[in-house]
């Protein structure tokens, strides 16, 4: 079933005037912020295909950065976001590009924190506010934000998956879905888990713990959506 | 969800002495192990939310910020003061409801989307008008919220909800089908009834396309809207009347299916025909992303 439940029918609650163009693209600016999990103070984000040609009439851009502030779909700030986010010391450089092979409503965000880390997040508004997320600093990954996400960088090694889900297996934390990409064999890596329930912080600190475990990152958008 | 066709629906609600809204309700909270109070509290906010939007744009007019469309819902308003509107006052009131709050979308404005951001004035200006005709409490409105979700979720999963896949029946149609439905059961009508004024609504909109001027959420999204609440008002009064869908509902959702499947790109939300492309329509493209700038290759409404 493409749609799951009725709210995916009756909702989202946002602000207009396009659930793809708009509450979807907030939904993947919110997304970022939670994985970047920092204010950042540089953001540029460059729009693909539909997204590049129409941004400026459905608010698009300002979507985005309403999502990179943390605002909800239907956060009435999103109209005046990109001066807010500026007046909070966010750096925004906006750019369009064409890339054939990405879905119509793409957009990718490189989001950077002053002399820290840089993260470069990839994502797709796929119609009534739905989205995917497609790519995080260079792998090719697939998930929804419909279910909170547990995504794990780590080096390419026999037994990782296991270990992560046995850790999550004994913390009652359930998993709905997982994608795993390498940069080649022994290379980099990364475990995306999406979960039924939110992952306990005292859960997460055992996965870092783990050897060859370099990140881990928890993003729920679903506490604070139907 | 226990149900995946319109007949399936009739069925279940038939067997367990239930309404199409209360099924609903029951299978949600079982699908996402939230109980059926918070589900419901869920669902009541939406429909504040609606009623707000109704609200907003009936007295003051509501600019897009596009500023190509805005105040139609004060028009209409102002002139059924007259008392000649040639529908009577109170489908001239979902009408003016149903502009209001595609006009909220189009500034940006909060709304829900129903089943989409393009389709969101359809369900509210039918639901809010006649609450206030039939005194109805708000919880009863809430749950014909639950019962147009699971028209909606059948559409849906059996052939398409956004513009862009099916074009504008798919969208505009799928909500006058939803708030038809909805309609016919808060009025008292059975399931049976409630699914044959969805493929009596159904019918209506097959093979309308999604021609978006400038490729924005607004010409003709709006006045479509305004109609689609007019058009459902009819289909739940025929249906309560008595008349059948001779083509099962179901057979009619699979014909949306065939054609939009069938419908070119450039009528599904592309903006590359249509109205979109007429002279008139060329021209405020032009206008909007001044010259140079290419044709947007679909709006959003999805």
């Amino acid at each position: 079933m493409r749609f799951k439940d009725v709210f995916s029918i009756i909702g989202p609650s946002m602000v207009g005037p396009s659930s793809s163009h708009t509450a979807g693209a907030v939904r993947i600016g919110r997304a970022a912020r939670r994985i970047f999990g920092a204010f950042p103070d540089q953001a540029e984000i460059v729009f693909y295909g539909s997204f590049a040609e129409t941004y400026r009439g459905h608010g698009t851009d300002l979507a985005v950065v309403g999502g990179l502030m943390d605002y909800a779909t239907d956060d009435i700030r999103i109209r005046s976001s990109m001066a807010l986010a500026e007046e909070a010391g966010m750096r925004l450089k906006f750019k369009t590009a064409q890339n054939a092979a990405y879905h119509p409503n793409t957009v990718m965000l490189k989001l950077k924190k002053h002399g820290g880390r840089e993260d470069i997040i990839l994502g797709a508004s796929i119609g009534g506010g739905n989205v995917e997320l497609l790519g995080i600093n260079g792998f090719d990954v697939k998930f929804t934000m419909n279910y909170p996400v547990l995504i794990v960088f780590h080096k390419d090694t026999p037994g990782m998956v296991a270990h992560i889900s046995r850790i999550l297996g004994e913390g009652g934390v359930n998993i709905g879905y997982m994608d795993v990409d390498r940069k080649g064999r022994g290379g980099e890596a990364v475990t995306v888990v999406e979960t039924d329930e939110a992952v306990p912080e005292e859960r997460m600190d055992v996965i870092r713990s783990l050897s060859y475990v370099h990140r881990v990152v928890f993003a729920d958008l679903t506490s604070e959506e139907a | 969800m226990k149900f995946q066709t319109l007949a399936q629906l009739v069925d279940i609600c038939r067997e367990d002495g239930v309404t199409i809204g209360q099924l609903m309700l029951s299978e949600q909270a079982k699908e996402t192990g939230k109980s059926e109070e918070e589900t419901f509290r869920l669902m009541a906010d939406y429909y504040n939310i609606m009623k707000e939007a109704v609200h907003r744009g009936i007295h003051e007019p509501v600019p897009s910020r596009s500023g190509l469309t805005g105040g139609d819902a004060v028009r209409v308003t102002d002139y059924m003061g007259s008392g000649v509107t040639s529908l009577g006052a109170e489908a001239c009131t979902a009408l003016a409801y149903a502009l209001s709050v595609s006009e909220v979308n189009a500034s940006m404005g909060r709304i829900v989307a129903t089943p989409t951001a393009g389709s969101c004035g359809i369900i509210p200006g039918v639901f809010v008008s006649s609450q206030e005709r039939f005194q109805w409490d708000d919880d009863h409105l809430v749950m014909g919220l639950f019962a147009a979700g699971a028209i909606g979720y059948v559409i849906a999963n059996n052939s398409f909800i956004s513009g862009a896949e099916g074009g504008c029946q798919a969208e505009v149609g799928s909500a006058i089908g939803m708030a038809a439905g909805a309609l016919t059961e808060l009025r008292g009508g059975t399931p049976e009834q409630a699914v044959h004024a969805v493929g009596l609504a159904l019918k209506n909109s097959l093979g309308l396309i999604c021609d978006p001027v400038g490729g924005l959420v607004e010409i003709p999204c709006i006045v479509r809207n305004g109609f689609g609440a007019v058009t459902a008002l009819a289909a739940a009064d025929m249906a309560l009347a008595g008349v059948r869908s001779a083509i099962p509902s179901d057979e009619v959702v699979e014909v949306m299916l065939e054609v939009g499947t069938a419908m070119p790109a450039k009528h599904r939300e592309t903006a590359k025909g249509g109205l979109a492309q007429t002279p008139t329509g060329k021209k405020i493209l032009k206008d909007l992303y001044g010259k140079g700038s290419k044709k947007p290759k679909k709006d959003g409404n999805q």
